[in-house]
């Protein structure tokens, strides 16, 4: 295997904790898998801990008084405590589980519609976004203007791909209610500044809300540290499975918010009349939560742990940089978003001249390569960059120095299979 | 012949290089937008009836599509088999290619119905692609309609 400075040591052992990576696909190609910043496969490990929890620990969890009751909600709230810890938050009370990112966005943006106090979010409010977020921190906010009567604005993108701060005077004011930004973008790879945004915001007054979905399976993490009021990611995303995310917040907040779904789990007490609802991070679980995933979950942030996120980190860089040097050898190959490694995550989306993204997929897909194309469910930033769609290769801790290799000759291959000259 | 040269038939390429009928043109009956949400493949597509009922003709078929080969030759094959044909023929003729399309591979095509269009049986293998392939068509008959209601009307 080829060297590179950064690389994770071990990488070939590594691979190994992964039984999909030894996946051999149609006509006898190895898979080559450059899709993780869509999701990210599983360790052994991960899917371990799901089957012994299911194989042996199986039960409803925090209302059975029998032991297999209590060991599953052991497992369930000790997953709670990883996460904690792996995001370096405060309290384990301000970790709340939830199906993904997009339910974690979705029940700040309801919760601060409802609530009673100053974080209540009205007319003449203003919410701050990106031109470069996912849908899933877009449309909860377009609901949550469109439903209270406050105003949705956002920041534009420089032509580098990087957040155009000319106007963060402006954009950031007295009327700003809440800044909702993402810290790692999924389809452009940068990286945004959210600490130095997060303070302009704080001395308004404003809520940070931070889209950590791309960052917290690339960087490491320290919610305090970071600025934020609010963070969301998703567990597929880190190694873990699909069916559960995550909302941290900070516990003061979470305290003022009313409750998003009712149900059983998060009252304190039910009469026909009315309710009272349990503290946080119960409060906003209702229902019987995701148990198995949560199982899934905190095996995978512990795995990351272990291999320590500084190396993932650095593993990611030495990989993109590569990825960034391949890519511009490939003639008419033009990268969406910054060109060099610095303050970039690992997705590179990309335009092939002369082949839609669509077909540039297909074919390298009959070599056995897994990318994305289309609008990676952020078609405001490709309509910025006048693009209508792109594919986007994205790597994370397992990906080779030759799995990148394999991506430049397969688009080689996808030129002259379309007669590009 | 692998699956992935069985879909990109050297007919399909040569309509997505060439595409046949392309562009929007007047006099038109009714003018649709129609959009794949999951890639973002866009088609805006006129559609000319001469007569009414059902002699009714399809006189022309005229568009703007912006995708991938798939979506973009299935569109001029469309125009290019549709255009001259009665309402009542066009509509067979779209049956026929969504059975096709919707067939996962299982359906033998008949070359007297579908001409160029049989070329797209190897897209049926790969169910992602199934709706480029089927999006001008969808148009179409959208667009179709909405003249043959608005006569009844």
């Amino acid at each position: 295997m080829r060297d590179l400075p950064g690389l994770l040591p071990d990488l070939e052992l590594i691979r190994k904790d992964f039984p999909i990576l030894g996946r051999v696909l149609a006509e006898g190609h190895p898979l080559v898998y450059l899709d993780s910043a869509n999701t990210s496969q599983k360790p052994q490990v991960v899917i371990d801990a799901m089957v012994d929890h299911l194989e042996r620990h199986n039960a409803n969890v925090a209302r059975a008084v029998h032991q297999l009751g209590a060991e599953s909600t052991e497992a369930f709230e000790a997953a709670r405590d990883k996460v904690a810890a792996f995001l370096h938050a405060p309290s384990r009370d301000e970790v709340v589980f939830t199906k993904n990112a997009s339910e974690a966005l979705n029940l700040v943006a309801n919760t601060m519609a409802w609530a009673r106090d100053d974080l209540q979010v009205g007319p003449g409010d203003e919410v701050l976004i990106t031109e470069m977020e996912h849908h899933s921190n877009i449309v909860p906010w377009q609901l949550l203007t469109e439903r209270t009567g406050a105003t949705l604005r956002w920041f534009g993108l420089t032509d580098d791909g990087r957040l155009d701060l000319s106007n963060l005077d402006e954009l950031i004011n007295e009327r700003t209610k809440v800044v909702s930004l993402t810290w790692v973008s999924n389809m452009l790879g940068t990286i945004n500044p959210v600490r130095a945004i997060a303070d302009k915001a704080h001395a308004v007054g404003a809520v940070v809300v931070v889209d950590a979905s791309q960052a917290v399976p690339q960087l490491p993490v320290d919610v305090v540290a970071a600025g934020a009021d609010f963070l969301a990611f998703t567990g597929h995303k880190v190694t873990g499975p699909t069916g559960i995310g995550v909302l941290w917040g900070r516990r003061e907040l979470l305290e003022r918010l009313p409750p998003f779904l009712g149900g059983g789990e998060m009252i304190r007490t039910v009469t026909m009349a009315r309710s009272t609802y349990a503290d946080p991070p119960h409060r906003f679980e209702a229902g019987t939560p995701p148990i198995v995933e949560a199982v899934g979950l905190g095996a995978a942030v512990d795995y990351l742990a272990h291999l320590g996120m500084d190396q993932v980190r650095a593993h990611e860089e030495a990989i993109t940089a590569y990825l960034l040097d391949g890519l511009a050898t490939v003639k008419g190959a033009k990268v969406i978003g910054p060109t060099t490694v610095a303050d970039r995550g690992g997705a590179v989306s990309f335009e092939l001249a002369g082949v839609h993204s669509h077909d540039v997929a297909q074919l390298l897909d009959s070599r056995g390569i897994a990318v994305r194309a289309g609008h990676h469910c952020a078609k405001p930033a490709h309509h910025r960059f006048g693009v209508q769609a792109s594919a986007r290769a994205s790597s994370y801790l397992y990906t080779t120095p030759e799995e990148i290799d394999a991506l430049v000759d397969g688009l080689e291959f996808t030129r002259s299979y379309f007669g590009v000259s | 012949m692998s699956a992935v040269d069985a879909m990109y038939q050297e007919i399909i390429l040569d309509h997505y290089k060439n595409p046949h009928h392309a562009g929007l043109r007047e006099p038109f009956d009714a003018e649709v937008h129609h959009v794949n949400p999951t890639c973002g493949d866009e088609v805006t597509l006129r559609v000319r009836l001469a007569g009414a009922g059902s002699d009714a003709v399809v006189e022309d078929v005229s568009y703007d599509a912006l995708g991938c080969s798939i979506s973009q030759a299935s569109t001029s094959v469309l125009a290019d088999l549709l255009i001259g044909k009665t309402v009542t023929d066009a509509l067979t003729v779209h049956e026929d290619f969504l059975t096709l399309m919707q067939g996962r591979g299982g359906v033998e095509p008949d070359e007297d119905v579908l001409e160029d269009g049989v070329a797209f049986a190897g897209v049926a293998k790969f169910p992602a692609r199934v709706k480029c392939a089927l999006l001008g068509w969808m148009a179409w008959k959208d667009a179709t309609s909405q003249v043959v209601r608005d006569e009844e009307q």
